[in-house]
């Protein structure tokens, strides 16, 4: 253990934070404005779910951080490694065997638990910012659930692409109440977000909000009746593990246009791996 | 009948200064009224009022809303206010830009309102908006153009599809015919009338061009200082004026 405080935040600042964590879970899909802290970290990296998971681990729990799918890139090794050194909890690259996910833009593709706590990285938590730059008056859209505009967003789309061409931070409703902005997660995993087990929260450092999801939370994605909402992900297979069903990374692998298709979570590829399970160029991968 | 619209002693002060003071009418279904007068009579400060824009000071603005009968649009609860704002009323502004989303394109422009009130089919909203682009004469070609790629007047009676299609009662216009150069004013002047007289649509129309009120308006009220100075049929007042300042404005009219 180190001279910091447990979690890095002092023991005022993380009653606020649950403080704020409470009143979104009470209320889900509501922007809960908090006094974000500047944190060792530049805005942009995940201060906000830093400060909410600081505020939401404690000694026992065990801890994962997901860096879009993946465990071992910079965002996810610096956020493991600041709480290993700040909190000195354990931590794991295992989804299952976590109490804590702290996630930038992925949904585990393992379905997760009730006693599991899914923690986002929000970067622009307000879903109408595109289209109402003025934060008063999408605050009383939000209060008056004047949310037509929501769907303009979504023709233009069809206007211009033939389809809805939002393919990541697709909005939802959650509950029948308020349109939310789920984080840049691909809307592939928006339908894992409804219904789900484990507790979700959403923390926005820059922009000092956090907002929450209850278990078994109704989250619907926003459509039109003749153009319905789709979970899009690559039409392949993974490379590695053969999976049909998680989402997939292209990798473009050499520049004589070769390319490879890979599960973006990691775990569950290596676990898939672990099992038995073999893709079209597991093998040579192995190899190499 | 009822009236539509029942306007009871509204007032609006800034400060010391009075915006519009103890004005009072009764605009009737199907009916068209013009208000005129110079600038800094307080016009558009009634309009906006009426529209709910503005709180007033005193008052009353009751409209009779398809469920409940009459009701003051001043105490109504907010989301009350704002669905009539989508419904039943309309408001063209002055300068297109202010009632258009000038990112959005002309369909996406038109179909706001129906999807705010709750449309879901895409097909249809597009149906919806191509149909009033027509009405509005605006080539259905343009559906996917941004305002930004249209003449003044080309946003000004997108503005105008933009209001009606959700077939309001009651529509605010506050200098529909502003900043337009005569020949398109002719245009949207003749598509107003057009409209208006098509869809059974009441109005209340703003304006110091007292060749608008003419051509559209049934009745008309004068203002100056924010004070109702002369009210009364179009014709009679612009051709019979009573008070001193309607017979100045009458005669101001420059002659080609």
């Amino acid at each position: 253990m180190s001279d910091y405080n447990f979690a890095y935040l002092d023991e005022q600042t993380k009653r606020m934070i649950r403080r704020a964590i409470l009143k979104g879970l009470a209320i889900p899909g509501y922007q809960v404005p908090f006094a974000s802290r500047e944190m060792p970290m530049p805005y942009g990296w995940g201060t906000g779910g830093v400060q909410v998971s600081a505020a939401t681990l404690t000694p026992e729990d065990r801890l994962k951080v997901i860096d879009q799918g993946a465990d071992d890139t910079t965002n996810a090794v610096s956020i493991r490694k600041f709480f290993e050194r700040t909190a000195g909890v354990e931590t794991t690259e295992d989804t299952a065997s976590a109490s804590v996910i702290q996630t930038r833009h992925r949904i585990p593709e393992a379905p997760l638990t009730e006693d599991q706590v899914l923690v986002y990285q929000v970067p622009i938590p307000e879903p109408l910012r595109f289209l109402e730059p003025s934060e008063i008056e999408t605050r009383k859209m939000h209060a008056l659930e004047d949310y037509g505009l929501m769907h303009v967003k979504l023709y233009e789309d069809i206007a211009r692409h033939g389809q809805i061409a939002t393919a990541y931070a697709y909005p939802v409703k959650v509950e029948g109440r308020y349109v939310m902005d789920p984080s840049p997660i691909p809307k592939f995993d928006n339908p894992k977000m409804s219904g789900m087990a484990a507790i979700q929260l959403f923390g926005a450092g820059r922009e000092q909000r956090i907002y929450a999801l209850p278990p078994y939370t109704q989250v619907v994605s926003l459509d039109f009746q003749d153009f319905p909402f789709e979970a899009s992900k690559a039409d392949a297979p993974c490379d590695l593990c053969g999976a049909e069903d998680s989402y997939l990374d292209e990798v473009i692998v050499d520049d004589a246009g070769g390319r490879m298709f890979v599960c973006s979570d990691t775990d569950y590829c290596r676990a898939r791996r672990a099992a038995g399970h073999v893709g079209a160029q597991g093998k040579t991968e192995d190899a190499a | 009948m009822t009236p539509l619209l029942k306007v009871e002693g509204l007032t609006k002060r800034y400060g010391a200064r009075i915006g519009c003071a103890d004005v009072s009418f009764d605009l009737w279904p199907g009916e068209v009224m013009g208000i005129v007068g110079e600038s800094g009579s307080g016009k558009s400060t009634l309009l906006n009022c009426m529209a709910g824009h503005l709180a007033p000071d005193a008052g009353r603005v009751m409209f009779d809303t398809r469920t409940e009968g009459m009701k003051d649009t001043i105490t109504m609860s907010e989301p009350e206010r704002r669905m009539l704002g989508r419904t039943d009323w309309a408001f063209v502004h002055q300068h297109a830009r202010d009632g258009l989303r000038m990112n959005v394109s002309a369909g996406g422009n038109v179909g706001e309102r129906l999807m705010a009130v709750g449309a879901r089919h895409y097909g249809e909203i597009r149906d919806s908006a191509e149909d009033w682009l027509g009405r509005v004469e605006i080539d259905s070609s343009r559906i996917d153009d941004r305002p930004t790629a249209f003449s003044g007047g080309m946003q000004q009676r997108l503005q105008i599809a933009r209001n009606l299609v959700t077939g309001p009662r009651l529509v605010f216009m506050d200098e529909p015919t502003g900043g337009l150069d005569v020949s398109v004013q002719a245009r949207l002047l003749d598509l107003l009338r057009g409209l208006v007289r098509e869809m059974g649509l009441s109005a209340i129309i703003v304006t110091h061009d007292l060749a608008v009120v003419r051509l559209l308006a049934d009745r008309l009220m004068v203002m100056k200082d924010g004070h109702v100075v002369e009210a009364g049929l179009t014709d009679q007042v612009l051709d019979d004026p009573q008070h001193a300042y309607t017979q100045l404005l009458v005669s101001s009219v420059l002659q080609v």
